[in-house]
């Protein structure tokens, strides 16, 4: 009789559960409006970049172009922006750190949406995409060339196309066939023997050269995924098609993604990021030089003749609000690296500054456990995640790939 | 026969009391207050009434913005020549402001222009405004929900 009674109960309780799981396959009104401000189709137009006149140039995209592929422009002839940046890999090398001349120190960062950035880099040393892109072509570990052989390699092979679309090119002649401020010490002194006209001359020459640059690279964009039909559904109140609904894994890591696991914090809007630094207690790798992450390159921002408020920019300094306030001395900037975005992020591991995790697992599992930084505090606070769930936030990144 | 089936009855009458009772438990919950969000206020010490408007309608996510602080006396005589230092962030993340917003300019009636706001996630974040003053230095801490 008690055996009976008992069985009854447990099946009423059972039958309230399944009824209870229905309504779990359904998003809140909250749930909603997050998973529709995380479709591509809630993406704002690319603003325009008035620092860079020639930005939606199709001229000077299409000479950018031609310029991030090819590897005379660097010291040994080898080396591309294409060449780490690979076209048929979202941008990126799939190694844990860049190889250009040598091995670099950090991850290749793939270039969707790079335009929308307001700091470059995993550390945001540069404030501009054409300020960025000078960068690695100055590196001695990537392209290792200089300004002035830069300058000289333009003329001989692009002069007309330069000058049809910048400017007349000053006689170059008598300038250091390879002269720069990063080169080896007899470029160094060659560079600083230059007159200060020559050098600004050859200066322009080089902006410009990032500016085609990043002309081209405005034109890098995501592409919708299922994670984004899914949610155009969802957002427009239908059922989505078979083949673009989530799994009931996929939909739980949803919810975890935007609830519980509070990723969506920061991997936040169309492109899962807000474009800030956070230090989220991600361990050094060996034998690699110390990384302070943003607080080390505050001044040298601030410093780079090519930023907003050097005299490369076009249009008005109305455009350097994000330089003229950027954090500078917070102690949350010890170790903050920039939130990469995670669309098509299952396609490219391994991940983190300096690619510290193999797997999205292992990702995942970071956060869960938010380490304690080796310096400054990470912004993580552990999270209980069961096996499942870690699975279920997994299985819901791999949504946003293409 | 008669006593199975008020087994099953007895069975949905304990779950119905079940459902009921945390009905009554979840309707009656008090709703965890949230922070205040007045945009006028008085200053820590009483010197001010300060208060805060956006100046070019609600902030958005990720963008830099301007604020507009008017600071009073409390006769409510806007106060010239002030000081104002601006900080914050967001207490639930125990991190500040993700840029250095400044007062950039006075435009009048004790009205001060704090250029350099930004938003950069959605939550719970703090504006603290600092007042110095011929009355005195004091401060206000504003609550803002994005």
């Amino acid at each position: 009789m008690a055996r009976s009674l008992l069985t009854k109960l447990i099946a009423a309780a059972m039958i309230a559960a399944a009824l209870a799981g229905c309504s779990e396959a359904d998003f809140t009104d909250a749930e909603k409006r997050s998973i529709a401000s995380m479709s591509l189709s809630a993406l704002a137009p690319l603003p325009p970049d008035p620092t860079n006149r020639f930005a939606d140039d199709p001229g000077a995209a299409a000479l950018g172009a031609t310029l991030f592929f090819d590897t005379g422009m660097s010291r040994d002839g080898n080396v591309a922006c294409g060449t780490c940046h690979k076209i048929d890999r979202q941008f990126q090398d799939d190694l844990p750190r860049g190889v250009g001349v040598s091995e670099t120190h950090r991850r290749t960062m793939p270039l969707a949406g790079v335009a929308r950035d307001a700091f470059f880099f995993w550390d945001g040393r540069r404030d501009s995409l054409w300020s960025q892109a000078l960068v690695p072509l100055e590196n001695v570990l990537e392209h290792a060339g200089t300004r002035t052989a830069y300058a000289h390699y333009l003329k001989r092979r692009f002069g007309e196309r330069y000058e049809r679309i910048f400017r007349p090119l000053p006689d170059l002649s008598t300038f250091p066939t390879s002269a720069g401020p990063f080169g080896t010490p007899a470029e160094k002194a060659a560079w600083a023997g230059m007159s200060d006209a020559q050098r600004e001359g050859v200066d322009r020459i080089f902006s410009d050269i990032g500016k085609a640059i990043a002309a081209f690279e405005r034109s890098l964009v995501h592409g919708k995924t299922r994670f984004d039909r899914f949610a155009d559904a969802v957002a427009q109140g239908r059922a989505p098609s078979a083949e673009d609904d989530l799994s009931a894994e996929e939909r739980h890591g949803l919810r975890l993604f935007i609830g519980k696991a509070n990723c969506s914090t920061c991997h936040t809007g169309p492109r899962f990021t807000d474009n800030h630094f956070h230090n989220t207690g991600v361990p050094p790798v060996a034998g690699l030089p110390a990384d302070r992450g943003r607080i080390a390159v505050v001044d040298e921002v601030l410093a780079d003749p090519f930023n907003c408020m050097g005299k490369f920019r076009d249009g008005g300094e109305e455009a350097c609000g994000e330089m003229r306030f950027m954090q500078k001395s917070s102690p949350e900037l010890v170790r903050a690296y920039k939130t990469p975005s995670l669309r098509n992020v299952a396609g490219r591991p391994p991940y983190m500054h300096a690619g510290q995790f193999a797997t999205l697992e292992q990702v995942v599992n970071n956060y869960a456990s938010a380490p304690k930084s080796v310096e400054g505090e990470s912004e993580i606070h552990a999270v209980a995640l069961s096996e499942g769930e870690r699975a279920a936030l997994v299985a819901f990144l791999k949504t946003l790939s293409d | 026969m008669t006593s199975a089936w008020r087994m099953v009855v007895g069975a949905f009458g304990l779950v119905a009391l079940a459902i009921g009772f945390l009905s009554v438990v979840f309707l009656t919950a008090p709703v965890a207050p949230g922070p205040d969000l007045a945009r006028s206020k008085s200053s820590a010490k009483g010197l001010y009434a300060l208060s805060i408007a956006p100046e070019a309608g609600e902030p958005r996510q990720g963008e830099l913005h301007a604020w507009v602080v008017t600071v009073k006396t409390r006769q409510g005589a806007p106060v010239e020549g002030a000081a104002i230092s601006v900080g914050g962030g967001m207490p639930e993340h125990a991190h500040g402001l993700p840029t250095s917003p400044e007062a950039t300019a006075y435009l009048g009636d004790g009205r001060y222009r704090i250029e350099g706001m930004k938003f950069s996630m959605t939550g719970w974040w703090q504006l603290k405004l600092g007042v110095t003053a011929p009355a005195g230095a004091d401060e206000a801490t504003f609550n803002l929900v994005l």
